[in-house]
């Protein structure tokens, strides 16, 4: 495996400029005392209570994700690329769910292969031929990159159903304040404290056009027992918006409105947390008690704007992936500024063959798995795993990608035996409101904490860290 | 405010209030079953400790006969027991969080703490020592829990219906420690008002507290009809019913004012208290005093169900 490229020291040891304060405060910090701090950020978040609910793990339902001290640190450079490849990317992906539900014309041109999209269950087709309030789709975006050098960045993945982990973005950042003012005033760091206004901002621009001037917002959850509870009342409290159930609403006359105690009250906009299988009983999943009945044809009728829009994931599912740089190519006619991983469609049978080839180097996903669940990284894989996963593979070549095994980025990161390189990623969270598209700089990084694991998913045992964006 | 939210903070408030009231059963109990059979003259405690409780029925269910472990565990522990401390403390924290946001970090830390440290204390009673500081425990948690809401939460509904969900609650838990004397079988040849009498009546002042209290308001020995007054019309005594029902009446008030009309929960809060108002001890004595209670327990619980159907669905 190839050596990975740190953050902080770049391949050759030489500490790069964005982290040479950092480099340099760091010197002066005994690990004990950055051991301390750790433990003050964790009663901190304990007291807040920020906790993560993992699935398959009865005795801890509620647990921390791990919080690293030391920040992970963007120059205003890196970012403003960032920044441009994320609004391109948004941009491309709801212009092509607009085109999936209404002309098809990408289907037509042959770009991307017709069954890929009539064939994933993701696609609603409750959906076709509809208008969403001002064509907007995908309102609230957490796109995936990851690094591998100097110069390149890859998107990893796009998140366009109901992305999850702002709240650690803005909570990282309020621990980070209070434990190191001092570092900070080193540093130009720009602020996201103000993404929950930029959200709210956001989901009021898109309310239907019959909303009155001031529209209701709310977020739609599933309850106290889904993993992500926490940062829907956090970010409900952050609006100053109400946190509701499916129960808490009903549809009257294709209408929406919340039960309160002074009666029921039109509601214009719903953050929904909910998956599209359980919006509406009436529509989608019948068994489900989380969602609305009726809900769909209140939204259908255009008196409720849903965020993100029903049928998203038809954008965001991983065989759908590979053809991103040719959707923005079709849609903008501009060359897409961020690149894909290169990515084998285990689909078509050249690619199958190679990658079956190459397991032991690869990593292979199922295409509409999330999580981290239901992978291979074959570097990492013992035989035995690589057999059972040829197996599936070769049984169902069609529900499968492979990638290379990338070098991700390393940033300095703090372990038990003192300070060691980790893997991270990043993700930005990209708002599209009816006006523009808003990007809070930074995002939320996530880190492997296990040694050379490059899993950084939390319910696999990733951690978190401060995402600084420099100011000029 | 959304009715569910409205319903968990209500709701928040019964449990831990609830919580208490086993908790102090359970401690009276024990301190009546630690007297001298002479002091006493029964030995159904535990079963009269079971039907002021109110889960007699439940009970059965689970158990044959009302000794003391059984009767520790199923008030205190019992999974099967839905009105159990544990269950009680367990629903408190899960409506809270539900309402996570609505509720003040006091509020929070206490319940969440509570719910954390109650597995410590495992699910059984232990020695009798250990089960006392697991009582006195419960009753300090209520009483932080009430502190901080008084103290820190907002003035607006939504302190209004915590308030109702504990005022409701302790009218009711007020009524029934009351009536614990009714079920208490005094020896058919016990003079009333007789030694064994005093030691039942003093436990039951000790109950909630009021035995104190009881002394500087009335400056005699214990009396029946003087502890009635106490807990049921003297407007000093915080837990009495008409104290309970002074804050009812003004919570609903402020609700109706806030949201600008009035329903039959406002009605039936002030429909209560008038009969409280104009009643008088000798009255209640002669018409028997456990009628007077089981009405008042009733009138109650259709205040409760009265505010339910006009605010929290």
């Amino acid at each position: 495996m190839p050596v990975a490229f740190d953050e902080m020291n770049g391949l050759d040891e030489e500490v790069r400029t964005a982290y040479a304060v950092l480099d340099d405060w760091l010197k002066g910090q005994s690990p004990e005392l950055l051991g301390q701090r750790c433990q003050e950020a964790e009663l901190l978040f304990r007291r807040i209570g920020i906790t993560f609910a993992v699935y398959g793990e009865a005795e801890s339902t509620e647990r921390l994700i791990p919080f690293d001290v030391i920040p992970r640190i963007l120059s205003s450079t890196e970012w403003d690329f960032l920044r441009r490849g994320l609004e391109q990317r948004v941009r491309a992906i709801n212009m092509y769910l607009n085109d999936i539900y209404s002309q098809r014309a990408i289907l037509k041109a042959g770009i991307v292969p017709e069954e890929l999209v009539f064939q994933n269950p993701q696609f609603r087709p409750e959906m076709n031929g509809q208008r969403v309030p001002h064509n907007i789709y995908v309102h609230i975006a957490g796109i995936d990159i990851v690094r591998v050098d100097e110069k390149t960045f890859y998107v990893l993945e796009d998140n366009a159903r109901t992305p999850s982990g702002v709240s650690y973005m803005l909570e990282n950042r309020e621990i980070m304040l209070r434990l190191f003012p001092d570092l900070f005033s080193r540093y130009r760091v720009a602020p996201v404290e103000n993404y929950p206004d930029e959200l709210l901002t956001t989901l009021k621009s898109v309310a239907p056009t019959t909303a009155s001037a001031d529209p209701t917002v709310v977020l739609l959850t599933p309850g106290i027992y889904n993993s992500a509870y926490f940062e829907h009342s956090f970010l409900a409290d952050k609006l100053g918006i109400e946190l509701v159930e499916g129960r808490d609403l009903l549809v009257k006359n294709g209408v929406v409105f919340m039960r309160t105690t002074e009666g029921p009250k039109r509601v214009d906009v719903i953050y929904r947390r909910v998956d599209d299988d359980f919006l509406d009983p009436l529509a989608f999943r019948p068994d489900t008690e989380l969602g609305v009945p009726g809900l769909m044809s209140a939204y259908l009728g255009g008196n409720v704007t849903l965020a993100n829009a029903v049928g998203t994931g038809v954008a965001d599912d991983k065989a759908v992936y590979s053809y991103m740089p040719e959707i923005v190519k079709f849609y903008l006619s501009e060359e897409p500024i961020l690149s894909n991983v290169p990515t084998w469609r285990c689909r078509e049978p050249e690619h199958l063959s190679y990658v079956l080839d190459h397991l032991p180097e690869l990593v292979v996903k199922i295409v509409n798995g999330s999580g981290g669940y239901g992978m291979l990284v074959g570097p990492a894989a013992s035989k035995a795993e690589i057999a059972t996963f040829r197996a599936r593979l070769e049984a169902h070549p069609e529900n499968y990608i492979a990638q290379p095994t990338l070098a991700l980025s390393t940033c300095p990161t703090l372990v038990e035996k003192g300070i060691a390189p980790r893997h991270i990623d990043l993700r930005p969270f990209v708002l599209t409101g009816r006006d523009q598209i808003r990007i809070v700089p930074g995002g939320l990084t996530r880190v492997a904490l296990q040694n050379g694991s490059l899993v950084v998913n939390s319910s696999q045992g990733g951690g978190t860290k401060d995402t600084w964006v420099l100011d000029r | 405010m959304l009715s569910r939210t409205a319903d968990n903070l209500y709701w928040v408030a019964r449990y831990v209030e609830r919580a208490e009231y086993l908790a102090r059963i359970l401690e009276v109990t024990m301190r009546l079953t630690s007297l001298p059979i002479a002091y006493v003259g029964s030995r159904n405690e535990w079963e009269s400790a079971v039907a002021t409780a109110g889960c007699s029925k439940a009970f059965a269910a689970s158990f044959s006969e009302a000794n003391e472990a059984n009767v520790m565990e199923f008030l205190a522990f019992s999974p099967q027991n839905p009105s159990s401390i544990c269950n009680c403390i367990e629903l408190a924290r899960t409506n809270a969080r539900a309402v996570r946001t609505a509720i003040t970090s006091e509020m929070w830390d206490v319940i969440n703490g509570a719910w954390l440290e109650l597995r410590r204390f495992g699910n059984s009673p232990g020695s009798r020592e250990e089960f006392m500081r697991f009582l006195r425990w419960v009753q300090e948690i209520s009483l932080r829990f009430d502190g901080s809401a008084f103290r820190t939460m907002l003035r607006n509904d939504m302190f209004w219906f915590s308030r109702l969900g504990l005022n409701i609650e302790r009218a009711d838990n007020t009524a029934r420690i009351l009536d614990k004397k009714y079920h208490l079988l005094l020896p058919a040849d016990a003079p009333i008002g007789g030694p064994l009498d005093y030691y039942q009546w003093a436990a039951i002042l000790r109950s909630v507290s009021a035995l104190t209290s009881y002394h500087w308001v009335y400056r005699e020995g214990l009396k029946p009809w003087l502890i009635a007054d106490l807990l049921i019309l003297n407007p000093q005594m915080p837990r009495s019913l008409t104290s309970c029902y002074d804050n009812l009446v003004r919570y609903c008030d402020s609700i109706a004012t806030a949201y600008g009309r009035q329903g039959p929960a406002q009605r039936q809060a002030r429909a209560i208290r008038a009969r409280l108002q104009n009643s008088r001890m000798e009255e209640i004595f002669q018409n028997g005093l456990h009628e007077f209670i089981e009405e008042f327990i009733a009138d109650n619980n259709q205040l409760g169900a009265a505010v339910t159907r006009q605010y929290l669905m």
